[in-house]
């Protein structure tokens, strides 16, 4: 019998969301499961024994950092997990975090040949944290610091950048203080990357193993913000090392953007890394961007209860910066996009209530909103991944330290040297926002290139 | 469909595929279990004075996530009273009369032979199988390959066993011997009706390398074991084959060593033998792998044509031939298909550090390049290209002249002298490698290995 229901006179019910609201730290870690979780001893064996080991590999130039992956995937196959973590660790510090938070889909693991062949390629992310998860477990050492050459280098931050920088410096002899305004290690690693991408415990692990190894000092809470820091830095210091990465969500400029139930995703997934399942979410959430961070606040709100996620974006769905990987996660979590519209305001009386959107169109690529198509799209929070601000303001306080249009530190990209030969930078704040294996790798350069500097 | 049964020297079997003697045939329960399940035929576990063993008694061989593609074993013959053998192989031959149950007897004195091979045969054995083979344990004792490798000795205990045997009696040889063909010839003048091979290979499976002992170990020590699986297969091949083409030994030959689908049944079959024994597959997946093999044989020959078994028994001895007696105008160039390559260079690297220089990489792309005047035709990169047919050897001779070795050694045309122009091997290498080496860095190490052989800067890509 076929069904004859008017649409008009159905009840619409109480939409159910894709997830429960995790109340405990069990129904938390479940809710955000790691998209690449560690593998056992017989997974990294077969999957190793897939490898073809290619020359002159085309992972290997995938990878901002170089590690050499056929290498390592080798050691691992012929049982040398730990020769297989020196490797990867020789090229990158931020080893662990890098094979679970990388999107390795385009980088290594999409270069992979299978993926010509249309077969899945090899699992390198999951690979690679496999040898490093290893090691860091046992705490065996691989590497330590260089014989002291009687100098010393300020880090200024403590992210993928600052860190990396730490470890190379220690390595080649240097004294390395690393301030850093938040209370714990590994920047945006910790406090802004999608926490079913690497937990807390993982980050932060592998922070205490490279500093066990290297012994750089750390100061947290140690924020440096004026003139007179900066100072008492150039005077006790040779160098310093900016890794200041980016600031706060950039503001709109929209009516009603104070209202509450209305943030940053880099405010909110630093609550969420830090809270966790204590992190409250709307019921209907509504998520401004086309990023990479769009999508994963999108996602988080999905995984932390939201009955109905959208995420918004002013161009069309082809034009999103975000990776394809990514959305689809957020599809996949039940998160629903809406596309060619432009906030115009957030509604709502004290609290968040809709946003109210206009219609756009692409024209020539430039963005044009259709007159008269503004609509109230209801909601009880608005997440704005519209991406972060610069640090402007603390970037002047250095003598002749050069901008870019975009407000990014100019350096030298082989040395990573700025325009005030004292400083040096790698990192968001140079890149204007990449991928932790950039830092990472920008770092690892820059330290030799402060090196190279101070042995002059 | 085609009648899989044999008559193998008089011993009949629903099928070519026997259990070897070895662990799965060790007892009436497993053999009576393989009928149900499909096979042919079974060996008995050697049959002799029972055996003490000692713990720890195999060992294997891995290739990367694959087990077993080797196996050896440290296990001797039955443990079990002779007694409870014959009333089992009884047993068997009541609930099964129409499969083959043969006995493998392993004894010493000429009256212990005459002993067993009449109990054998009172107990209702369709035949004998001499343990001739057996390289470890048995062999210090002067039996199993110690009877082998002396083709007088072997000769003599074949003719004692002739004596009272009325079932046909196979003689299993040892392939720890340079040429088999002596000992098969040796049973043939003893009078044997068949043979069987091979036997396991003496090996050493691997060391451990934190005990310092071989595998497997007992108590922190080791010894030789018998070598098997399908890593044997090719030994196995070549020595059935030798006895096969033998113009003087004519005697019906099971084949064994690294059989484990119909595949590698079908290979022994095609170099000579009419019935495959297998133990490592059996004692690797079960009696359950019976079922693929025979479907995987009938598949062949209803798509081959072959209504028995016998017409495909050594139908591929006629293209075995000596090396001199190759056609050596016959020539192959390799081709990669561009659109099926994945680029991942390891015909590049194979063929340049491994063969002949013979393939190029260009710049813009990572589909190699054939260098047709250096390609020698070796199939190299053919074999580890990892993707089907996308590397394929294409004949380029036209295929209407024949010279062997042998025709030019008799017209006087085979290099004789140390530079002479006559030699093959000319042109095929790169003239001045000290400066190629240097000029061309990119082509001959990866970046990474340049970084590892202590150039700091990478020269420019080309």
């Amino acid at each position: 019998m076929q069904l004859n229901i008017q649409p008009s006179k159905l009840n619409i019910p109480k939409t159910v969301a894709e997830f429960s609201t995790p109340t405990t730290e069990q129904q938390f870690a479940e809710n955000f499961a790691q998209l690449k979780p560690v593998m056992n001893r017989t997974e990294a064996l077969y999957e190793s024994s897939r490898c073809l080991f290619c020359f002159d590999a085309p992972c290997i130039k995938a990878c901002p950092s170089g590690i050499d992956i056929p290498q390592f995937i080798r050691q691992i196959n012929s049982g040398n997990d730990t020769g297989a973590a020196r490797t990867i660790y020789e090229a990158n510090y931020f080893g662990n975090a890098c094979g679970k938070v990388c999107p390795t889909e385009v980088l290594c693991e999409g270069a992979c040949v299978y993926n010509l062949q249309e077969v899945k390629p090899i699992e390198i992310g999951r690979l690679q944290s496999f040898a490093t998860t290893k090691v860091i477990k046992s705490g065996e050492k691989l590497f330590g610091p260089g014989a002291d050459n009687g100098k010393k280098v300020a880090v200024i931050g403590a992210g993928p950048a600052g860190i990396s920088a730490a470890c190379e410096l220690r390595a080649l002899g240097y004294g390395v203080d690393v301030f850093e305004a938040k209370a714990q290690p590994s920047g945006l690693t910790v406090y802004g990357v999608a926490p079913y991408k690497i937990t807390n415990e993982e980050t932060l692990a592998e922070m205490d193993y490279l500093q066990a190894q290297f012994g750089y000092n750390t100061h947290f809470n140690s924020a440096i913000s004026s003139r007179e820091e900066l100072e008492k830095l150039e005077d006790k210091y040779d160098a310093i090392f900016l890794g200041i990465g980016l600031g706060k969500t950039n503001e709109l400029g929209l009516p009603g953007e104070d209202k509450i139930n209305c943030t940053g995703a880099v405010e909110f997934i630093a609550e969420l890394r830090q809270h966790q399942h204590k992190v409250a979410v709307g019921r209907k959430v509504i998520v401004l961007g086309g990023g990479n961070t769009a999508m994963d606040a999108a996602s988080e709100s999905s995984r932390l209860g939201a009955e109905n996620v959208i995420l918004a974006y002013r161009r069309a769905k082809e034009e999103m910066g975000a990776y394809e990987f990514e959305y689809d996660l957020a599809k996949g979590v039940g998160v629903k996009g809406l596309f060619n519209v432009a906030p115009v305001e957030i509604t709502g009386n004290g609290y968040v209530s809709g946003v109210k959107f206009i219609r756009t169109e692409t024209k020539d690529g430039r963005v044009q909103e259709i007159a008269g198509s503004e609509f109230v799209e209801p909601c009880d929070m608005v997440i704005k991944a519209t991406g972060q601000a610069k640090q402007t303001e603390f970037l002047n306080l250095i003598p002749g330290l050069k901008l870019d249009g975009k407000g990014r530190i100019i350096a030298n990209a082989h040395t990573g040297q700025t325009s005030n030969p004292k400083y040096f930078a790698s990192g968001d704040a140079w890149n204007g926002g990449a991928e932790v294996v950039n830092a990472a790798a920008e770092a690892k350069l820059t330290a030799r290139g402060i090196h190279a500097y101070l042995s002059k | 469909m085609p009648d899989l049964s044999i008559n193998f020297a008089g011993i009949k079997s629903p099928n070519p595929f026997w259990l070897a003697s070895a662990p799965p045939t060790n007892s009436g329960y497993q053999i009576m279990k393989a009928f149900d399940a499909g096979w042919g035929g079974a060996v008995w576990k050697t049959l002799g004075v029972p055996v003490v063993n000692v713990s720890s008694r195999y060992g294997g061989v891995n290739y990367r996530d694959k087990r077993l593609v080797g196996f050896n074993n440290i296990e001797l013959i039955s443990d079990r009273p002779l007694s409870h053998n014959l009333r089992e192989i009884e047993e068997v031959k009541k609930r099964f009369p129409n499969h083959a149950v043969i006995a493998s007897l392993m004894v010493q004195s000429r009256q212990e032979w005459h002993d067993i091979v009449r109990q054998s045969q009172d107990a209702g054995a369709d035949g004998f199988e001499l343990n001739f083979g057996c390289p470890h344990g048995m062999c210090e004792r002067g039996m199993g390959s110690a009877v082998g490798q002396e083709p007088k000795v072997l000769q003599m205990i074949v003719e004692w066993v002739m004596e009272v045997a009325t079932k046909p009696v196979i003689v299993k040889l040892t392939p720890n011997i340079s040429d088999i063909t002596e000992p098969a010839m040796a049973a043939r003048r003893g009078g044997a009706d068949a043979i069987s091979l091979i036997n396991t290979i003496q090996s050493i499976v691997g060391v451990d390398l934190d005990q310092f002992a071989p595998y497997p170990i007992v108590d922190g020590k080791g010894t030789n074991g018998g070598y098997c699986g399908p890593a044997v297969k090719p030994i196995a091949l070549n020595m059935v084959k030798n006895c096969a083409q033998h113009p003087d030994i004519k005697l019906p030959i099971s084949g064994i060593g690294g059989i484990e689908n119909w595949r590698d049944a079908v290979e022994h079959i095609l170099l000579g033998a009419s019935s495959v024994q297998v133990c490592t597959a059996a004692m690797h997946f079960g009696f359950g792998i019976i079922r693929e093999m025979t479907s995987g044989l009938e598949q062949y020959m209803v798509e081959k044509g072959f209504n028995t078994i016998y017409d495909m028994v050594g139908k591929a001895l006629p293209n075995v031939l000596h090396w001199e007696d190759l056609n050596m105008k016959y020539k192959v160039t390799a081709n990669i298909n561009e659109d099926k390559c994945i680029g991942c260079q390891l015909c590049y690297t194979a063929c340049e550090d491994g063969a002949h220089q013979a393939i190029k990489l260009n710049a813009g792309t990572r589909v190699p390049e054939i260098i047709e005047e250096n390609c020698v035709g070796c199939n190299l990169c053919s074999l580890v290209c990892p993707v089907e047919q996308c590397i394929t050897m294409e004949q380029t001779d036209p295929g209407t002249e024949h010279l062997t070795w042998k025709e030019r050694t008799e017209a006087g045309t085979a290099p004789t002298e140390f530079e002479d122009e006559k030699a093959g091997g000319r042109h095929h290498w790169v003239p001045e490698p000290s400066a190629a080496l240097g000029k061309e860095r990119h082509k001959t190490l990866p970046g990474k290995a340049r970084l590892y052989s202590g150039e700091t800067v990478a020269p420019t890509e080309a």
